[in-house]
């Protein structure tokens, strides 16, 4: 570890502390529909958006209502992304000719993106045309975001509301947060990323003459061994930069190409990287000050902050000391950092990154659900690859995908309100709110979800030797890792992938998809019903006898139930994963 | 604050009931009364499935291992300590029931019949609306209200108060209660209650906890408890593959003693004898309340509604100070006060008596000798006093004695009325002195506020309950007592009307209001608040509107009733943290163990360096059982709760239990691995 790589990694979440009250304060303005800067050229937009497709923005949901138009949204997006891979031969801008994708791997893909998962069991570069990324992905990038959003939003005014039995409109919330929010950061970031070298165009792939030709050995299907020799690479092209942008933004972290941010054209340089990062946590953070300021409790939405950053800083500090130890097998390997050598373990990751920042963007891109990666968690240490794991089990909440993260959030304040809440010798109160049975139902029932999906699938598919265990590269605890990351990655709607494991197969393909699905939908449900419920309720005044949610004590309590319920359940499984990997390691036994 | 004055106070272990207690504790194994309580129903489940692999064992390997064996048996004991944690709560409660069945032995009541002749009949047989006589000497047979008549009652058997009380009838003393003696005259008595559903009988079955219903917060935990149990459940079943893939299958006695540590046994084993317990403390402390949802409902209070009479001040007013008239001694003041005060009955003329005896040194005189009329206190002159040896003696409000004295020419001198003024203005009640046309001068009558109550209302401030004082006196007489007893704020010049509209506007801000009442003007008040308790010296009316009965009939008692609400509360809450944080040790005993076989260097993992991995996972499932014996005395006399703001309330109750909780059980589950390895029962 490295004064420098320190330096970096305060000074990257200085620039969050920074971005968080400007952002969230404009997003409140956004959603509770008061004049912003952007209104002479928005409104009018808008307006003729809800004049063409019949909304009317001033009619209110009820939570039920709010979560079918969510739901129905969802579905046709999906299916929309789906039509789009099977039939992309035939549609424009493929000028490579792709082919229509499979229809496992479409559907698998269109589950992804519309949950916002942007798990890719494809090569992007070798599957999807200009338009599908373009018109099918990069819809989702913005839709699903959005959705994020209107449902952080509906949650917040769940609470913040007294006696009523609506949340807001979701096609309004979801058509401002794209318009006054994800398409003008976009546009800006993007052109920043051009700035950078990130490419944008809709060429034919390069063609580009090596200058040393390579011999390659590969086995033919009857095992032969045969030599080829190399002497041109393809350099993949397409409009990468206003892509990038929002599968930041939006947190989806579907890549362009196949190694996402480890790649030039989407990732060039250390600044494009420091911006990129910050793309994935600032609308998350902003997101709690929005929150503190339409429940006007500013310092609440700041002790959620707080929790969320020990979390990140727990993180960060983990991968960043596991990845600069480096790996006590390479005896004779030079792993002390020095004028040219990055130093620690550097097997996956880019030398313009570094350890520093490849350990920063690992923790950023999971604690967020972004699922971006500009190295390859595979290749991290057990303890360093641990860390992505443990943050996405958490359940994607520090900081977490945008809306998606708060209110998840959410959720756990609300247990750990009602769990510690007794303990002020009242009944538990959250913002003046009771804690009831039917919210304590509803929470449990959206916590319970999670380790279902990634304990059960993980359970049956280590005992399918043919449709789980075949496609995994390594064996033993780091084989374990991989599955397990698998699900968890895809029930915390992540996205990212523990390498090593090929996912591209019918069983993989569908279970993954069913567990997104499930992650992102069936989590909402029970969410919107707290939200409509806690609406309902009267909001007692703070007195001195009220739970406090302000204080130094709540952020500590809200981050010891997070670690604990979190760590209680995942506890088993990590054990004879990564723990077990690192301990083996140390004895000298590798995977 | 006084205590009151009947605490059934019994030591925690008592041995009666705690060798009943021991039996119920088997009895209530029956998976019906199991399935009450989510959490416990696995761990006897899981205790049954390892007791019959227990026996296969036997009969195909005719062994079993003494580790199994030991496993088993203490999954049952899980269970048993949990049981018989309720069991003593009930079993406490059961012993105060028997008191007051005692108390409801069957009587013979005189029914009156349509004809008017008296039918002999057991009390058992009355009907709501029957009417009955009851002579001195005899029990009344049920609950009922007095519809003719006077009589002093000696209800000690309810109240634990041996001084008898009068119950009259038609106004707010006509409340009579079955089981309780007449002691002088002859009452007659309208039931109103059918055979079963008396206040006794309400009683018993309340501190028995046979009709307990959850509470609402009960409910919601219970909630939070089961799902934390299927999370549990759902780590362990899944772990199994995963061992499996890791080529370390386990024993599914192995498996059931993850699951039975992990699940929040803790707590759920402890959570109904909280609530018996809850509601046993406030019996004790003599209230009845009417429902679970009431006690916790008290916990919440945001708002006290306190009388002002009777509770924040001595029901009455008192002589306080003789503001003597220019010219006239304050003798000569003190004198004709207490000759037209001699005949005067009422409190306030008692106490000027006295006042004059001892500053003044003045004796109370003998009236019989001394030839004196005495004119009452009459609505139209609204003056009283004396004529004796051709004085003629009058006291009374300033504006009665100004007219009086203008009746015969006299005034009202400046300097009088302006002590009149200035005694009103600091919330005194100034009573004027006249004699023979003149006035002598005022006298200061004053609210005497309760010792301690301005040390009770900062509690309860900082503890976050506002305290409002209900009186019927004048804005300004309201505000002077208030600022005196420290209460937040008054309703002054309040008619029941007013109570009515105040409690709807807290509850419309979302508070929860608590208030006392005994009279039938009280009774929609009471029942419109959150937490109302009727004095048992009250109405009927007001003992059904209201959800508690004080049978103390002590008003003040409404702030103990709140703690206790509270410290129910805190209990479950803190205990469900312990229990929670519990699980932090138990993992780091029981994992390594699990796979220590196949992997050797999971032993890093054995932090605490528990013997073997038997001796390890024995003692985690021991420790586990034995918490909840340790508990009971906690679980039943609830958690210690000093008034307090909640910030601080919480913070040293998360370094206790949260803190605490995570390190207790390192230390324990050490201590217990020593133990049996030493007993070498491993």
């Amino acid at each position: 570890m490295t004064e420098n790589g320190w330096f970096q990694i305060a000074l990257f979440f200085l620039l969050i502390v920074l971005i968080a009250r400007p952002l969230g304060i404009y997003m409140a303005d956004v959603f509770e529909r008061r004049k912003t800067f952007l209104d002479p050229l928005l409104a009018p937009i808008e307006r003729l958006l809800y004049r063409l497709t019949g909304v009317e923005a001033d009619k209110e949901m009820r939570w039920t209502e709010y979560g079918i138009a969510m739901l129905l949204f969802s579905l046709v997006s999906m299916l929309v992304l789906y039509l789009i891979e099977r039939v992309q031969t035939w549609l424009p801008w493929n000028p490579q000719h792709w082919p229509n994708v499979p229809a496992v791997l479409a559907l698998n893909t269109a589950a992804s993106f519309t949950a916002n998962t942007n798990w890719q069991s494809y090569v992007p570069e070798t599957t999807m045309s200009y338009l599908t990324q373009m018109a099918g992905l990069a819809y989702h990038n913005f839709t699903s975001a959005a959705v994020g959003m209107a449902l952080a939003i509906a949650m917040v005014r769940g609470i913040s509301r007294r006696e009523q039995n609506t949340l807001g409109n979701f096609w309004v919330d979801a058509t401002r947060a794209i318009l006054w929010v994800l398409l003008p950061i976009s546009i800006v970031f993007a052109l920043a990323l051009v700035s950078q070298g990130v490419v944008q165009n809709l060429r034919p792939y390069d063609t580009a003459r090596l200058l040393e030709s390579q011999k390659v050995v590969t086995q033919d299907s009857a095992g032969r061994s045969v030599t080829q020799t190399v002497a041109t690479q393809t350099i993949a092209q397409g409009p990468v930069a206003s892509q990038e942008a929002i599968k930041m933004l939006g947190t989806n972290g579907g890549g362009f190409f196949n190694t996402n941010s480890a790649h030039p054209f989407e990732n060039p340089t250390p600044f494009s990287n420091l911006l990129e990062m910050l793309a994935i946590f600032a609308i998350a953070a902003g997101l709690t000050v929005t929150m503190g300021h339409m429940t006007h409790s500013p310092r609440h939405g700041w002790a959620v902050f707080a929790a969320m950053g020990i979390l990140f800083f727990a993180g960060v500090t983990t991968a960043y000391w596991a990845e600069a130890r480096g790996n006590p097998l390479m005896h004779g390997v030079a792993q002390q950092t020095s004028a040219t050598q990055a130093g620690g373990n550097m097997e996956g990751k880019e030398v313009r990154f570094g350890i520093a920042n490849s350990a920063l963007f690992a923790t950023v891109t999971t604690d967020a659900s972004c699922g971006a990666v500009n190295g390859m968690h595979d290749s991290f240490t057990p303890l360093g690859g641990m860390v992505p794991m443990v943050n996405i089990m958490l359940g994607e909440i520090i900081f977490g995908g945008v809306g998606a993260g708060l209110y998840g959030m959410l959720i756990f304040v609300i247990l750990s309100v009602f769990i510690a809440g007794l303990m002020v010798g009242r009944t538990p109160e959250y913002l003046g709110k009771k804690i009831e049975a039917y919210d304590v139902k509803m929470a449990m029932l959206y916590v319970l979800v999670f380790p279902l999906l990634i304990l059960g699938f993980t359970a049956v598919t280590v005992l399918l030797p043919h449709l789980g265990l075949s496609s995994l590269a390594n064996a033993g605890p780091h084989g374990l890792s991989e599955v397990l990351y698998a699900f968890t990655s895809a029930a915390g709607n992540n996205g990212s992938a523990f390498a090593g494991l090929n996912a591209n197969t019918n069983y993989y393909n569908l279970t993954l998809a069913i567990v997104m699905l499930c992650g992102r939908f069936l989590m909402i449900v029970p969410m919107l019903a707290v939200a409509g419920n806690l609406a309902r309720k009267k909001i007692a005044p703070a007195s001195a006898g009220t739970f406090p949610v302000t204080t130094p004590l709540f952020t500590i309590l809200l981050t010891g139930v997070i670690v604990i319920v979190g760590a209680l359940t995942f506890f088993p499984a990590l054990t004879l994963g990564p723990i077990l990997e690192h301990l083996l390691m140390y004895a000298g036994k590798t995977f | 604050m006084a205590k009151s004055k009947n605490t059934h106070q019994r030591s925690l272990w008592d041995a009666q009931i705690t060798q009943r207690a021991l039996v119920d504790s088997l009895r209530k194994l029956s998976p019906w009364n199991m399935m009450k309580n989510p959490v416990m129903f696995v761990v006897e489940i899981g205790s049954v499935i390892t007791s019959l692999l227990l026996v296969r064992d036997f009969r195909f390997h005719g062994v079993a291992s003494r580790f199994d064996l030991q496993i088993t048996l203490w999954l049952w004991f899980t269970v048993l300590f949990a049981n018989f944690a309720e069991a003593m709560a009930e079993g406490r409660g059961k012993a105060q029931a028997d008191a007051l069945r005692r108390a409801k032995s069957e009587t013979m009541a005189n029914r009156l019949n349509e004809k008017g002749v008296i039918v002999q009949l057991p009390s058992s047989k009355l009907r709501s609306g029957d009417i009955v006589i009851v002579s001195a000497g005899e029990m009344i047979p049920g609950d009922g209200e007095i519809i003719d008549g006077v009589a002093s009652v000696d209800e000690s058997a309810i109240t634990g108060e041996s001084a008898p009380v009068i119950r009259e009838s038609g106004g707010d003393r006509s409340a009579v209660t079955g089981g309780t003696r007449v002691l002088s005259d002859q009452i007659k008595i309208r039931i109103t209650s059918n055979p079963g559903e008396t206040f006794i009988d309400k009683m018993i079955a309340l501190v028995e906890g046979a009709e307990r219903q959850k509470t609402p917060n009960e409910i919601a935990l219970n909630i939070l408890l089961a799902g934390l149990t299927i999370i549990f459940l759902l780590a362990v079943v899944t772990l199994q593959p995963i061992a499996i893939y890791s080529h370390s299958p386990q024993t599914v006695f192995v498996l059931v003693s993850l699951l039975v540590c992990l699940i929040p046994t803790t707590i759920g084993g402890l959570l109904s004898a909280i609530g018996i317990a809850g509601m046993d403390r406030l019996v004790q402390h003599n209230v009845l309340a009417m429902s679970g949802r009431a006690v916790e409902a008290a916990g919440d209070v945001n708002t006290l509604l306190l009388d002002k009479t009777g509770t924040i001040t001595f029901g009455n007013r008192q002589a306080t100070e003789f503001l003597a008239a220019p010219g006239v001694s304050k003798d000569q003041l003190a004198d004709a006060a207490q000759l037209s005060s001699l005949a005067d009955e009422t409190p306030e003329g008692r106490s000027i008596v006295v006042l004059a005896k001892e500053t003044y040194g003045l004796r109370g005189r003998d009236l019989a000798t001394m030839h004196a009329e005495f004119v009452p206190f009459s609505a139209t002159t609204r003056m009283s006093g004396i004529n004796v040896d051709g004085r003629t003696i009058r006291k009374g409000a300033a504006e009665s004695i100004a007219a009086y004295l203008q009746a015969s020419g006299g005034i009202l001198a400046d300097e009088v009325r302006a002590d009149v003024e200035g005694i009103a203005r600091s919330g005194g009640t100034p009573l004027v002195v006249a004699e023979n046309n003149r006035a002598l001068g005022v006298i200061h009558l004053k609210d005497i506020v309760k010792g301690g109550m301005r040390e009770r209302f900062a509690q309860l401030r900082a503890m976050g309950i506002r305290t409002i004082m209900i009186t019927g006196d004048n804005p300004l007489t309201a505000a002077a007592i208030a600022r005196e007893a420290g209460v937040d704020d008054f309703l002054a010049e309040a008619k029941p009307k007013d109570k009515m509209d105040l409690i709807r506007r807290e509850q419309a801000e979302g508070k929860l209001v608590a208030m006392t009442g005994d009279g039938t003007n009280d009774a929609p008040a009471l029942a419109q608040a959150d937490v109302g308790v009727a004095m048992n010296t009250g109405t009927q009316a007001a003992k059904e509107a209201g959800n508690m009965v004080d049978l103390d009939s002590n008003p003040t008692k409404l702030i103990e009733i709140v703690e206790i609400g509270k410290q129910l509360l805190m209990t479950r809450g803190a205990l469900t943290t312990f229990s929670i944080a519990n699980d932090v040790a138990k993992y780091f005993a029981i994992i390594p163990a699990m796979f220590a076989a196949t992997f050797p260097v999971l032993a890093a993992l054995n932090i605490m360096h528990l013997r073997t991995p038997q001796s390890a996972i024995l003692s985690a499932v021991i420790f586990n059982a034995l918490i909840i014996v340790a508990l009971i005395p906690l679980a039943l006399r609830g958690v210690k709760y000093r008034p307090m703001n909640a910030e601080v309330l919480l913070r040293n109750n998360l370094l206790l239990y949260g803190l605490g909780g995570i390190v207790l059980p390192f230390l324990g589950i050490k201590l217990i691995d020593m133990a049996i390895t030493a007993m070498h029962l491993i």
